[in-house]
């Protein structure tokens, strides 16, 4: 029974004349043409500047085949998520929306991505969403009329069948969208993992970007089960990485955040960066800290294109934009190839 | 069961500010054995709101009493007869005894003393937890008797999210991952292949979503009165 | 003042537990040990007897202090009735706090049967501190009429004793 729900899903009867491309996304495009693939990540502002998207998809240009766009990441109010990859857009920077089943019902849902599609974006990545009262709007209601493996459907089925949720056809056929969506090795229970992401690829995600790789030997692990299930062959698997920005951080990480690993190893080379370093000098602390979050995140690339199965990196380097340059620089993924339209 | 807790004391004196006689009513039902609005806590409330009325020199006279049930109004009707006296009735009862009362007696003020919270059971002594939210369709075949509507706090039916850790939920690591405990369970009785299945989009209007609820069973009505 | 003229001697009621502080009262006395004359002692089999609304009623009328005094931590003749009665004392005190009254009027104090002199200087202490707090702001006794109980419409009980009635717990448990 499980071969069978894992067997591949059956091929979409696209309406409209073969499409070479689901989305033409470059992104798609990128991994199609067996590229190792880079995407990066933007945080939207918590005010209407839309110069801040502007700087900081300026230091991704180049270095990434696209960059996320979060909607009101950890539930904090920001600049709607489609709205900033409309800016991306127009910039030339190809956006990747992030779009959560926390704020919005299938009807907003469905609007928001037609939306997205008129404006160009053609990646979405569909998320559960933290809960609200991890943000700063501890009272709000949340939504959740579908959960993030049945959004992935939706839009596969909006995109694919032109259809909406209620059956009724999209007129000119449907968003082309490449659809994502999100895995966490780290989270429990492990042995569920692996069928929640064959769960994700039976509703129809083209690519996953993976929580925050740390432990790699638990993501090794997960990858020969994902590998032993042939779930890479139907998926494009993006292992998240970042760096680390000082050894609090990395602690912070350690303890503080659901459904995250990060070894012990990480957390003592970080507080090591700043041995003889004094403790007043700020500025220095702050230069040696970042060096070596850095060197680890590259060391990190290196070792995740050893693993089977992986296609490419998902860097979040939130806030700290500027350290994506030098990571891929770093890791010897510069300059991006230009897949071919 | 029902259950309930008791308002802060300061909200309830602020809400019967003015009112100088008034009836409180406990509920024998869902609401006792929860210790939210039996005849002990109509006892403590209304001692409580004495002294504190007393001690800002507004002194209120609260009478007390419970009824069996204060959601069918076959119950609360004797309390018809002397009513007249209060100014305000202030029910211990779950939201729906505040309701019924309140339409029974539509020209008094019935004030609720009560949050009603949620619906759910004691796991230990003087602890209770949430484990249905009325949704309208029940999944608990599907999801191993443990619901997913109440118990995870995303409602997701193709869990657990990205958050659950060491068998906890993300929102607080008190609660246990609705999720985590689904898994456990089809798992011990062989059925964990069943969350492969994909679920589809729930039809919410079943729900609170569908708007005020209610059924009706034709074989238990009373026949029109034209007709006996 | 007339509080300077006449001093002020509070009104204070301890329950005890037969097991210990009764005795240990007793054992006060017969030592001649002094503690305050206004002290009111009730015998209860057990502290865990002590419930919540009693403490409240007992405020109700009027007492300026409150102290419950059961065994020693571990030596409840019931096992746990002392750690009940604990969480009970918490649990009123906070209530007395929003109410408007000072949760140091209830006091929960834990003796042998030998401790006389303990509890003599314990109760002593009861007393200064309710010295310094003054007379209860709820003055001596309940307003006549305050509580006019229309009894309980579940059972026709046309006034229903409230600790110890039969539908206390609705279905029994
Ligand atoms: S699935 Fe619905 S009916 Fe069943 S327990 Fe959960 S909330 Fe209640
Ligand atoms: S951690 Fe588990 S219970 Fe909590 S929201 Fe996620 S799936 Fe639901």
């Amino acid at each position: 029974m499980m071969d069978q729900l894992l067997a591949p899903a059956p091929a979409a009867q696209a309406p409209a004349p073969a499409r070479r491309f689901k989305s033409g996304s470059n992104l798609e495009r990128m991994l199609a043409a067996g590229h190792f693939a880079v995407t990066g990540e933007i945080g939207p502002p918590k005010n209407h500047d839309a110069d801040v998207i502007r700087r900081k998809a300026a230091l991704l240009q180049g270095c990434v085949d696209a960059a996320n766009i979060t909607d009101n990441q950890t539930a904090v109010v920001r600049l709607s998520s489609i709205a900033s990859g409309a800016i991306l857009v127009g910039q030339g920077l190809e956006p990747v929306v992030q779009m959560t089943c926390r704020d919005r019902n299938r009807l907003a849902m469905q609007s928001d991505l037609l939306g997205a599609a008129a404006l160009g974006i053609r990646n979405v990545l569909c998320l559960t969403g933290d809960h609200q009262s991890h943000g700063n709007h501890p009272g709000a209601k949340n939504v959740h009329d579908i959960d993030s493996i049945q959004m992935v459907r939706m839009v596969k089925e909006m995109r694919d069948e032109g259809l909406f949720q209620c059956g009724e056809e999209i007129s000119g056929g449907g968003p082309p969208l490449l659809i994502g969506a999100a895995a966490n090795p780290f989270a429990d229970p492990f042995e569920l993992r692996v069928h929640r992401l064959a769960k994700k690829v039976a509703a129809g995600a083209n690519f996953i970007q993976t929580q925050l790789v740390f432990d790699m030997s638990r993501f090794r692990e997960y990858m020969k089960r994902v590998v032993d299930l042939g779930l890479h062959e139907k998926v494009a698997i993006l292992a998240g990485v970042g760096p680390l920005k000082s050894a609090g951080m990395a602690r912070h990480m350690r303890d503080k955040v659901p459904g995250m690993v990060v070894p012990d190893g990480y957390v003592a080379r970080m507080e090591a960066a700043v041995e003889g370093v004094a403790a007043e000098d700020k500025t220095a602390r702050r230069e040696a800290w970042r060096a070596e979050g850095i060197r680890i995140c590259i060391e990190q690339i290196q070792e995740l294109r050893e693993i089977e199965g992986l296609r490419g990196v998902h860097i979040m380097a939130i806030e700290w934009e500027e350290a994506i340059r030098p990571i891929v620089e770093g890791a010897g993924l510069f300059p991006r190839p230009a897949p071919e339209a | 069961m029902i259950v309930a807790k008791q308002k802060p004391l300061s909200e309830l004196t602020a809400m019967l500010d003015g009112y100088r006689n008034v009836l409180a009513v406990g509920c024998g039902t869902c609401v006792t054995v929860c210790f939210a609005g039996g005849v002990k806590e109509v006892g403590i409330l209304a001692s409580a709101l004495r002294m504190a009325r007393r001690l800002d020199g507004q002194p209120m006279s609260v009478a007390e009493t419970t009824v069996q049930r204060q959601c069918e109004a076959e119950y609360i009707a004797p309390l018809a007869e002397g009513l007249d006296e209060f100014d305000a009735i202030l029910s211990l009862g779950c939201g729906v005894g505040v309701q019924t009362l309140a339409e029974r007696f539509p020209d008094k003020r019935v004030l609720p003393a009560l949050d009603t919270t949620f619906m759910g059971l004691p796991t230990e002594q003087g602890v209770w937890e949430e484990r249905c939210q009325g949704c309208g369709h029940c999944v608990l075949d599907i999801t191993g008797g443990i619901c997913p509507v109440s118990r995870c706090a995303k409602q997701l039916m193709n869990g657990p999210c990205g958050g659950s850790q060491g068998g906890m939920c993300e929102v607080d690591s008190d609660t246990p991952c609705a999720w985590q405990l689904i898994w456990e369970r089809l798992d011990r009785q062989g059925l964990a292949d069943r969350l492969l299945e994909i679920q589809p989009p729930r039809d919410w209007s079943t729900s609170r979503d569908g708007g005020p609820r209610r059924i009706v069973r034709d074989d238990l009505r009373l026949p029109p009165p034209e007709d006996v | 003042m007339t509080a300077a003229e006449t001093p002020f001697e509070p009104k204070i009621v301890a329950f005890c537990c037969r097991h210990c502080a009764y005795a240990a009262a007793d054992l006060a006395g017969t030592s001649r040990l002094a503690y305050p004359p206004s002290l009111n002692i009730v015998e209860l089999p057990c502290t865990g007897r002590v419930d919540v609304l009693e403490l409240l009623r007992t405020f109700e009328d009027g007492v300026d202090g409150l102290l419950v005094a059961g065994c020693l931590p571990g030596r409840c003749h019931y096992l746990a009735g002392n750690l009940h009665a604990r969480q009970r004392v918490d649990y009123a005190q906070r209530w007395l706090e929003d109410i408007g009254l000072e949760g140091e009027r209830l006091r929960m104090i834990n003796l042998s049967a030998a401790m006389g002199a303990q509890f003599a200087e314990l109760a002593t202490e009861m007393a200064e501190t309710i010295k310094g707090l003054g007379p209860s702001p709820l003055g001596t006794r309940r307003a006549a009429g305050e509580i006019p109980s229309i009894g309980c419409a579940a059972c026709g009980d046309p006034a229903p004793s409230l600790a110890e009635s039969a539908h206390d717990r609705g279905d029994g448990r």
